[in-house]
């Protein structure tokens, strides 16, 4: 238990003002468990309990599927990290941008995809939410405003920015929620595009999810900064950690940095502290982590502490919770069934999608 | 004597040779030191040659190509690993604008000795960004020398004559190939960039591929001989510079050829043979050169998409039948 106070002291230095300044100096960080937690009504916490149940039990039958070689290629699953979603979802608008990287499923049901739609795309079915064109690192949807799905490391950094960009064009007070993880806070785009969101002080919200690893390269191994919000500080840019295993400082932190990018005063960089319970992808066993790490991060997995939560401070009853987990139980087995029945893509697809114009001159011999 | 090899220890054993043999050699790039490589390529070389030799980068394609540039500039002779040449798209600008010019702009002062290696193509269901192969994009740019390997023992030998080359070469592997077996000679040697490789002697018609898709010629050839057709493969081995000797002497032979080619079809390998073909050997053909390449349409992750994409024995045989104007 020694190692998970250690960890949950690491991570819950969550910082509370929006000012630069005040994040530039270590001293002034605050170590403070989260004093200010405001009261959050039943239906949020049930909200977030429902949203990290469904992401750990989707993700629990896609490595069960990827087992059964019902799904191929790369995949790289959620577990551990479901509070982020969680917290984000209640924290923004529906209207609002999102962009991430190939670590995506969550996020994606966070926004309102269905598991329907999102299983049968990782099992490369026609009724998959891009038609089986994706797989798990692409998923899209237009009608959530979800940008995908990007498989290529820090690719969606610059891309999220000008998501951004087209909002505040347009005169909006949408955001940009640009999502990546702490190895791809070592891509030069990052820096490009947070020169020039600050400079153009467009409305986009970075968060790192920084789960500890790129693949299996600790942060300590990628950078002399580790403390991966103060990247923000040489563009002055709003930053700050947060506890990324409790969805309810993700939703604090995320309600602050929407409220200063709305009111026109440009970008906020949120450094999320997670983990990772599987490997890097299905393929990864993982080795260069002790068990011992993994254990203790396990103590505070996120989906468990804010059952107890709930129970505890009887903001819901057991039976309550029960029913909520048996509803999504019930939710990823039509899920799983519905991507199980639905039919393959026509091999024909292989030729739309490719333009918008449709009678585009392919070279086919 | 010749041991049977995988084509990742292959590689292995070049890189490990070339680096004992001269200091000024070193590996770089993502995941190769602590993990072993993504692919396994460079298991075992950090114990041997310690972190300062094997060195683990972060995510930074571009800045890291471009350290090995700066590197080879300045007297070494860097391995540079792309986890896959997918994501060396990235560091396109440091291998197009810098290596492959920095000997002309410096007006024969400065060569960059590097090689860039990784695997190039399609691995399975990968979809769009993972799927890509990169000898055409970077065989059309001077300066630069492209490799694209799949026996082992060429690996091996190319990869060493790589490292040695005083100039910028890319080299191009495969995920799915990594596991693939064959004879590697005992013993030093080294395998000339620029040389293709006839793998099978034929006289009705020339296959020209090269990397994984060298099977499905082969394999199309083994098809077609069942019906009596005898078919001539050549395995280019390099890209840039193109042995279009060895093609054209094939062709005066066999009077007919087809390039299977897992790049899309437009501006590629496959064209540029077909080029080379028409030009010096236009009154020996009977036919005009047919290819079978990857669709001309970006990849999607479904089995089906992928079936669809790729190609295969089947579409091989039917394009050789074609040049040989035999009804299917």
């Amino acid at each position: 238990m020694d190692l998970t106070t250690d960890i949950l002291d690491s991570i819950v230095t969550t910082n509370a003002g929006p000012s630069s300044e005040q994040q530039s100096s270590d001293s002034k960080k605050s170590k403070s468990k989260a004093k200010s937690k405001e009261k959050f009504d039943k239906a949020m916490y049930l909200n977030w309990f429902e949203t990290m149940f469904r992401i750990r039990k989707f993700e629990e039958k896609t490595l069960e599927a990827y087992g059964n070689q019902k799904i191929r290629g790369f995949c790289h699953v959620y577990i551990g990290q479901e509070a982020i979603a969680a917290g984000m979802l209640s924290a923004l608008r529906t209207d609002d941008a999102v962009v991430t990287a190939y670590r995506q499923h969550g996020i994606a049901l966070s926004r309102g995809m269905s598991s329907k739609e999102c299983m049968a795309e990782l099992y490369g079915k026609a009724t998959g939410c891009v038609k089986g064109k994706g797989g798990s690192m692409h998923f899209f949807s237009a009608e959530h405003r979800f940008f995908g799905g990007n498989g290529i490391v820090g690719a969606q950094i610059p891309i999220g920015t000008g998501i951004a960009f087209a909002e505040k064009y347009r005169g909006t007070d949408k955001l940009c929620v640009t999502m990546f993880g702490d190895g791809a806070a070592r891509q030069g785009a990052l820096y490009e595009a947070y020169n020039m969101a600050m400079t153009w002080k467009l409305p986009v919200l970075y968060i790192v999810e920084n789960n500890g690893y790129a693949m299996g390269t600790s942060v300590e191994r990628t950078s002399n900064v580790v403390d991966m919000y103060k990247i923000g500080s040489s563009f002055d840019m709003p930053s700050e950690a947060v506890n990324g295993m409790d969805p309810q400082s993700v939703h604090e932190a995320i309600a602050r940095a929407a409220e200063h990018i709305r009111a026109g005063k440009g970008p906020y960089f949120l450094e999320i502290k997670t983990y990772r319970y599987k490997g890097h992808s299905v393929s990864d066993p993982g080795n260069y982590r002790s068990k011992e790490e993994v254990k203790a991060y396990m103590e505070i997995d996120p989906v468990k502490v804010i059952e107890k939560r709930i129970i505890e401070q009887k903001i819901a009853s057991e039976t309550e919770i029960e029913e909520l987990k048996d509803k999504i139980k019930l939710e990823m087995d039509e899920a799983v069934a519905f991507a199980e029945s639905s039919p393959l893509p026509d091999a024909s697809w292989l030729y739309t999608d490719n333009y918008v114009q449709e009678d585009y001159p392919y070279m086919k011999d | 004597m010749a041991r049977i090899l995988k084509l990742r220890d292959a590689l292995k054993e070049a890189m490990i040779e070339e680096m004992r043999r001269d200091a000024s050699v070193f590996l770089m790039g993502e995941e190769v030191a602590q993990y072993d490589g993504a692919y396994k390529v460079s298991k075992g070389m950090l114990e041997e040659f310690g972190p300062m030799r094997v060195i683990d980068t972060p995510i930074a394609e571009l800045g890291f190509a471009g350290i090995g540039v700066g590197a080879a500039m300045n007297g070494l002779r860097p391995i540079v690993e792309f986890m896959t040449w997918n994501f060396a798209v990235l560091a396109f600008d440091q291998i197009v604008n810098n290596a492959a010019k920095t000997l002309s702009q410096s007006a024969g002062q400065f060569n960059c000795p590097i090689v860039f290696r990784g695997p190039s193509g399609s691995a399975g269901q990968l979809a769009q960004q993972h799927s890509q192969t990169f000898e055409s994009w970077l065989g059309n740019c001077p300066g630069l020398k492209v490799v694209s390997i799949v026996d082992p023992a060429d690996a091996k030998g190319l990869l060493k004559s790589a490292i040695r080359d005083n100039d910028p070469v890319c080299f191009m592997e495969s995920e799915i190939a990594y596991a693939w077996e064959g004879e590697v000679p005992d013993g030093e040697y080294t395998t000339p960039i620029g040389v293709a490789a006839v793998r099978r002697e034929g006289t009705d018609v020339t296959i020209v591929s090269y990397n994984k898709m060298m099977r499905v010629a082969l394999q199309a050839a083994d098809d077609l001989a069942k019906e009596g057709i005898s078919a001539e493969v050549i395995d280019l081995r390099t890209i840039r510079p193109l042995d279009y000797h060895t093609l054209v002497k094939s062709v005066k032979k066999t009077n007919r050829m087809v390039v299977v080619d897992e790049s899309w079809p437009m501006f590629g390998v496959s064209s540029e043979i077909a080029y080379e073909i028409q030009k010096y050997a236009f009154d020996y053909l009977d036919a005009p050169v047919l290819r079978v390449n990857s669709a001309d349409t970006s990849l999607g992750y479904s089995s089906v998409y992928v079936n669809e994409y790729l190609p295969n024995p089947e579409k091989v045989v039917k394009a050789v039948k074609s040049v040989m104007y035999v009804k299917a």
